[in-house]
């Protein structure tokens, strides 16, 4: 019987491998959903930021920390601009599906 | 369930053999190591129901869910202010902004919906070879030396006097340049959203502010000579109808 090994940064790695994959399928799953989709992304992030959190520990070093910071701003930036991009197209579009969004295509 | 019932009479004994294995395991596992597995269990549930839910409102609750597990997660990791900083600005701010937009914009959830199923396969095969490649990736990949367990990250030994202390020492010198662009960058995103979603309306009184500057006082203030107990004919004239015009 294989009994689970002492928790280290390895395992951080593994959870966020995982959840960036399961983030990953939301974007396909939800194609016609943008808000959805945002909320995969902002999931991808957090699973970026479980990894540097996790390595920081691992290495003793609080650089991994600070770029996880980083990290949360630049999301918490993209966060606001996709959401008022959405407000923007759904009101001239009245949908929010990403197939739809076929205005450039001439 | 023909088969599975024809190879094995029963699949209980399995359930129950697998149940106090699982139990034996726990009882082995020290309280940080349960707690991680744990707050990592509750963390990818969380994430399969962000991007499975029916309604977006779900999806948002989801993910809040995902958010606080995933700070559960920071604490263990030793990285208090992070796990602090996600609470305030995730569950406070972004998770509130995305339930807004979601209560805000009137979205037809049948549309919505539509192309789940069609898309499920794709969706599991891109995740899959996502998820085997990074793991793959992790397994083969050779460390110099044997990670540190959780339980001596707890206190560690670069959180001295504490976290905050800690990183704010790095962040304010190593790291300022890179500190000021992030504030930038957040300020270009306020400034951002603002103009995106900004629509001129007409009939609103709004300051013209050419017209303002360029105002004389020849044109706006006038003498009137009046006598004394005298009231002017105009204002005497406007001020009672003043709140009627108001209410009108």
């Amino acid at each position: 019987m294989i009994y689970p090994p002492a928790v280290s940064s390895a395992h951080f790695a593994i959870l966020s491998a995982l959840l960036f994959a399961l983030a990953m399928a939301g974007l396909f799953l939800n194609r016609k959903n943008l808000i959805v989709m945002l909320m995969c992304v902002e999931l991808m992030l957090l699973a970026v930021n479980l990894m540097f959190v996790g390595f920081s520990a691992q290495w003793q070093n609080l650089t991994g920390q600070i770029m996880a910071m980083f990290v949360l701003t630049v999301a918490a930036a993209e966060a606001a601009i996709g959401l008022a991009i959405l407000v923007v197209y759904f009101r001239n579009r009245h949908t929010i599906a990403v197939d739809d969004l076929n205005s450039l295509q001439g | 369930m023909g088969e599975f019932a024809k190879r094995h009479q029963s699949p209980w004994p399995i359930i129950v053999c697998f149940a106090l294995n699982f139990s034996k395991v726990v009882a082995l596992l020290s309280p940080i190591d349960f707690l991680f597995y744990l707050f990592a269990g509750f963390t990818l549930a969380a994430g399969v129901g962000v991007i499975t839910a029916r309604n977006p409102v779900y999806s948002v609750f989801f993910l809040i869910a995902a958010f606080l597990n995933a700070a559960a997660l920071f604490l263990l990791a030793g990285a208090e202010f992070l796990a602090f900083i996600l609470i305030i600005v995730y569950l406070g701010a972004v998770a509130v902004l995305f339930l807004f937009v979601v209560m805000m914009l009137d979205i037809n959830l049948a549309t919505v919906r539509a192309g789940f199923v069609r898309y499920l396969p794709i969706a599991a095969v891109v995740g899959g070879i996502f998820a085997a490649q990074l793991i793959i990736m992790l397994l083969i990949w050779q460390q110099s030396e044997t990670p540190p367990t959780l339980n001596a990250l707890g206190n560690s030994p670069m959180n001295q006097p504490n976290n905050v202390y800690a990183l704010g020492r790095v962040l304010y010198t190593d790291y300022f340049v890179a500190f000021q662009t992030a504030g930038i960058i957040l300020l270009i995103a306020m400034i951002g959203a603002i103009v995106l979603t900004l629509r001129p309306r007409a009939g609103i009184k709004t300051q013209v502010i050419s017209q303002q500057v360029s105002r004389k006082s020849s044109q706006s203030v006038r003498l009137v000579d009046l006598k004394l107990g005298q009231t002017h004919p105009t204002t005497a004239a406007t001020a009672p109808t003043e709140p009627q015009e108001g209410s009108a």
